[in-house]
């Protein structure tokens, strides 16, 4: 792990930097290369996680397939590259990948200082606490004197110190590198609570719990955690490839096309979902791809909905509400910018 | 090549000046091709750099202080607290696999045959597991095996074990009386604690460095002339007194240099801290490198403080080296 920090440093000692200047660059390199290399998590149930037949799957996997399917008309073009959280922004910003889809959250200090640019939120989440049913806690407030556990290299454990500040409350963190040993010493009673954004303690809750039920999320949302795909600075055709791509997905859950029925829209009356689909050409190639590229995104991949319910939502393990994640439409915060 | 008849480029000296500027020229072009390449990608990705983020506030908390700190201090001070527990746990455990490393190494030599099999099983068996697995299992151990804090194991008064460590009174200082901890709220508040992480650590680098310095021990031990413990017995010592006196005095000048190497292992191998949650310099490094983005300048401050580290301790061996060297008179 510490190895490949220093290989992607590496990277940035060697790595050629005379061709950074030029607009396309990556654009370029995925197309020649015939394959996005997209960075994920090493391991996280309903975002990134490989099934029993060694498939990614999850609602970040699903987004990196939507740019191959947009890039490349064929959505299994996608080489997976998980990434720790210590290692993810320098494997970005040396080009080891061409794309960061691992639940990241969009700050400010990475979106300004990090040399990255976020295109668009794939999750809307927010920090909050899991917990023994049995310690009989009722609320975040209640944790003055607790051991917290967190994961290493986070922005969860900067907002775990700033609430317990607020709240004037002391606590002991136990900060360990891996979701796996994390889990391990959180249910082994070694920590009081875990802390982390509440879809991963969903997650961890229905992967390692010995008894998920034993288990209860506290109310307390303490931070904003808005997750998000994000490519490296240099390429705006490329951004807005990824951007766009993410866009599809959600645009397509709102006028009710899916994977299923994507094929009975060939006589729609609607223009946006002819330029959309690619009936009336011109909006793919302007963006250096097929025109057929969103009608690709929804037929191989699905819309955002069809997504999120197999990955996180009610088909999946980890039962998550949409929540915030509901389309506009439905009292959430999903908006994909009008494709016209 | 416009060299003089003399001195000319079958002259060895002359060949081997220009080998060497030539070595040194090459490696310093390649540190510069290094550096204004890395300046240069960093620059057109619009990464910001520098050492300025060090005198920021770090907003973190790091569980285990040995001097004053809250998330209101700079990123600075919070590596500074990360270096203390790095160099905490590596004299404790420098000195503690010491003492084991001696007993196990001297026991392999050992007449009585049960003990020296049994050094033996050890040696053979803890070298030849990776550190991180017996972290893991000491780490499992303590946090698994034992009872939560409302269930502690009182084993003195005022002494608590639980699976958040182990729990003493403290003596302060201003009021010069024990704190005697208690159980309040999650956790026992006063008195001093071994946290399961710093146990874990110490237990896994102790019992795993003491294998190599057993063997070490072992080496040095056997290095010395046979002639000196045949004329030990004959001059009537025991084997322990022929052991204190003649024997270990005359290995030491030959374990002190490996033992140096297990020493900087020691301390090298603590980094891997991080992976059971002990807060030492790597672990708060990897925090402060996620919160700053700063990865070059995060990695240039460990490596050169390892590097200054494992420099004052070498110097200190090879001082001590030098004591213990035979003297030529």
């Amino acid at each position: 792990m510490k190895r490949f920090s220093i290989i992607v440093i590496a990277a940035l000692w060697l790595g050629a930097g005379a061709a950074t200047a030029r607009a396309g660059e990556t654009f370029d390199a995925v197309k020649a290369r015939g394959q996005v290399n997209c960075g994920v998590n090493t391991g996280l149930a309903g975002f990134a996680l490989p099934d029993d037949k060694g498939v990614w799957r999850g609602l970040d996997v699903d987004v990196c397939r939507a740019i191959a399917a947009a890039m490349f008309g064929d959505a299994s073009k996608v080489r997976f590259v998980p990434l720790t959280a210590q290692q993810r922004f320098t494997a970005l910003q040396s080009g080891e990948i061409d794309v960061l889809s691992r639940n990241t959250t969009w700050t400010s200090q990475r979106d300004i200082e990090l040399g990255i640019n976020f295109a668009g939120v794939d999750y809307y989440d927010g920090q909050g606490f899991l917990i023994a049913r049995k310690a009989d806690v009722k609320s975040a407030k209640e944790l003055n004197g607790a051991a917290v556990c967190v994961l290493a290299g986070t922005t969860t454990e900067l907002n775990l110190a700033d609430y317990f500040r607020a709240n004037k409350m002391s606590f002991k963190p136990v900060v360990i590198e891996k979701n796996e040993e994390l889990a391990q010493a959180f249910f082994s009673n070694r920590c009081d609570a875990i802390t982390s954004d509440t879809s991963q303690l969903a997650s961890i809750r229905a992967a390692f719990a010995p008894n998920p039920d034993d288990y209860i999320i506290l109310p307390e949302i303490i931070s904003k955690e808005p997750l998000g795909p994000a490519v490296r600075h240099g390429d705006d055709q490329w951004f807005d490839l990824v951007k766009w791509s993410l866009y599809a997905m959600i645009q397509a859950e709102e006028k009710g096309i899916t994977s299923q029925n994507v094929d009975t829209f060939k006589n729609t009356d609607d223009p946006e979902i002819k330029r959309m689909l690619g009936l009336t050409p011109g909006l793919g190639a302007a963006m250096g791809v097929d025109d057929r590229w969103a009608y690709q995104i929804i037929k191989q991949v699905g819309n955002y909905g069809e997504s999120f319910e197999r990955n996180v939502g009610k088909g999946s393990k980890l039962k998550l509400e949409r929540g915030l994640n509901a389309l506009w439409t439905n009292g959430g915060l999903m908006y994909a910018m009008p494709i016209r | 090549m416009a060299i003089s008849k003399t001195g000319g480029w079958s002259d060895p000296r002359v060949r081997g000046a220009v080998y060497q500027v030539l070595a040194v020229g090459a490696v310093i072009a390649v540190g510069w091709f290094l550096v204004a390449n890395t300046i240069h990608n960093l620059s057109t990705r619009g990464i910001v750099s520098g050492f300025g983020f060090l005198e920021r506030p770090a907003s973190f908390a790091i569980g285990e202080t040995l001097a004053a700190y809250s998330p209101a201090d700079t990123f600075g001070r919070a590596l500074f607290i990360g270096l203390l527990n790095t160099l905490l746990v590596s004299a404790l455990g420098i000195v503690l696999s010491t003492v084991l490393g001696t007993a196990i190494g001297v026991g392999r030599l050992s007449v009585n045959w049960l003990v020296a099999k049994l050094a033996t099983v050890y040696v053979e068996s803890v070298r030849n597991v990776p550190l991180l697995l017996q972290l893991f299992l000491w780490y499992t151990l303590i946090t698994q095996g034992l009872p939560g804090p409302r269930e502690a194991l009182h084993l003195l008064p005022g002494v608590w074990l639980s699976n958040r460590g182990l729990i003493v009174p403290a003596f302060d200082w201003t009021s010069l009386s024990f704190t005697v901890p208690h159980l309040a709220g999650f956790n026992f508040q006063g008195g001093v604690a071994l946290s399961p992480e710093l146990a874990a650590l110490l237990f896994g680098l102790t019992i795993y460095t003491a294998a190599f310095i057993a063997e070490v021990v072992r080496g040095g031990i056997l290095a010395v002339p046979r002639g000196q413990s045949e004329a030990a017995s004959a001059l009537g010592l025991s084997r322990g007194q022929a052991l204190r006196f003649v024997i270990l005095p005359q290995a030491l000048r030959i374990i002190v240099p490996p033992l140096a190497s297990q020493y900087l292992n020691l301390l090298k191998n603590s980094s891997l801290a991080v992976a059971i949650g002990y807060p030492d310099l790597v672990s708060v490094a990897n925090t402060t490198i996620n919160i700053t983005g700063q990865a070059i300048e995060g990695f240039a401050i460990v490596m050169a403080v390892f590097v200054a580290i494992s420099l004052a301790l070498s110097a200190l061996m090879n001082w001590y080296n030098r004591k213990v060297a035979l003297v030529a008179r």
